[in-house]
């Protein structure tokens, strides 16, 4: 629920990090904190237990800039990512403008990773919220582990696309962050598919993690446009 | 179903309305300051004493505490609690719901007293209801309004780059 507030001149708009427990959330606000200039960035919040699990949630606004005038203030959000904290992890997605899907690219937790997946699916779903319709992206963390899956097998589990029936959107739509892959695209089997974007990332290096909040603010701002 | 939450925006006619109402409400009550924050955890409005503290975080918790009460209303079989009262040692919080859409938070110490802040806060509310109702139902009359970013796609894109 983006808010633009003409007396301050500002627009506000939510992003939530979402995804498996352990997967890097937190990490990418704690980089983003520690690398943006202190006067562009307010407090970081962490509603954290004893042992540094997100209880509730982690909380940063960050200012990206002015555009007609406008200061555009981004407040980023994590989710806690235990299985059972779901009632508070749909609180968090209330209101929320644009997703990034933190996912953990080891094997070992492709299972955790899809639940996640579809229980984002199902807490937007209650909330009245098309996920395939509003800004998302996914973020494919720790790429540096050894036992990191393959993009593509990533892709085919986390990302198989969804149905696009709008003929006016039936286009190939090139992925201008992957050259020669495709957002939209036809399938063999006829059908027009379209695949969230995704970026590649280390968040405890910060690789990728600006990346990641550029692209999914510029997806929320045109959304807007 | 709709893609997302809906946006909204109020002019500075509204806010002026709104900063209104609640220094009326301030100077009926003695109560330091009252923020509006929306549900999705945004400082709306601040009137009164400057808070000391970080406005942004303390929208953000607001919200969230509010979302979390509203969540154990439902387990005690209410659908919602309309207010929440916080109490301190030498200042205390009062929060009510407005519209279903924003909460009004009210920080109050012993110049006053919580039965008169409740009593005049109903009014108040009230009253915030009424001129919230007209911003969103302004909103919705006017779904095709362009943005203020409508057509921004190179600014946008040169925010980027």
């Amino acid at each position: 629920m983006s808010m633009i507030n003409y007396a301050s001149r500002e627009i506000n708009c939510k992003l939530v990090y979402y995804g498996p427990g352990l997967g890097g959330k937190t990490t990418n606000l704690e980089h983003v904190y520690a690398k943006v200039k202190p006067d562009t960035r307010g407090k970081l919040i962490s509603l954290a237990t004893e042992t540094e699990r997100t209880l509730f949630f982690d909380f940063l606004p960050v200012d990206l800039g002015t555009i007609r005038g406008f200061k555009t203030r981004f407040h980023l959000y994590t989710v806690p990512g235990q299985v059972y904290y779901n009632a508070s992890r749909k609180l968090i997605l209330k209101g929320v403008d644009g997703i990034v899907f933190v996912a953990d690219s080891q094997i070992e937790r492709m299972e955790a990773n899809q639940e996640s997946m579809q229980n984002l699916y199902d807490n937007m779903t209650e909330y009245g919220y098309d996920l395939t319709k509003m800004p998302f992206l996914i973020q494919y963390n720790k790429r540096d582990l050894p036992n990191a899956a393959p993009v593509s097998a990533l892709q085919v589990a986390l990302n198989p696309g969804w149905e696009v029936t709008d003929a006016a959107r039936q286009h190939i739509v090139p992925d201008a962050m992957h050259p020669g892959e495709n957002l939209i695209e036809q399938v063999p089997t006829g059908e027009w598919i379209e695949r969230a974007p995704y970026i590649e990332a280390v968040a405890v290096t910060g690789d990728g993690v600006f990346d990641t909040l550029k692209a999914v603010s510029k997806i929320v701002l045109k959304s807007l446009a | 179903m709709a893609s997302g939450a809906t946006s909204w925006s109020f002019t500075q006619e509204d806010f002026g309305a709104i900063t209104a109402s609640l220094e009326q409400f301030l100077a009926k009550t003695g109560a330091r300051c009252a923020l509006l924050v929306d549900r999705a955890g945004q400082l709306v409005a601040t009137v009164g004493e400057q808070p000391t503290f970080d406005p942004t975080a303390f929208a953000t918790l607001t919200a969230a505490d509010f979302s979390a009460n509203d969540q154990l209303a439902k387990l005690v079989g209410e659908t919602d609690f309309k207010a929440l009262f916080h109490q301190g040692e030498t200042a205390s919080m009062y929060l009510a719901d407005v519209a279903h859409r924003v909460i009004l938070v009210v920080i109050f110490d012993n110049r006053t007293t919580l039965g008169l802040v409740r009593l005049k806060m109903k009014e108040t509310v009230e009253d915030l209801n009424r001129l919230f109702e007209q911003v969103f139902a302004r909103a919705k009359g006017q779904a095709e309004r362009p943005s203020v970013l409508a057509g921004a796609d190179d600014d946008i894109d040169k925010l980027f780059q």
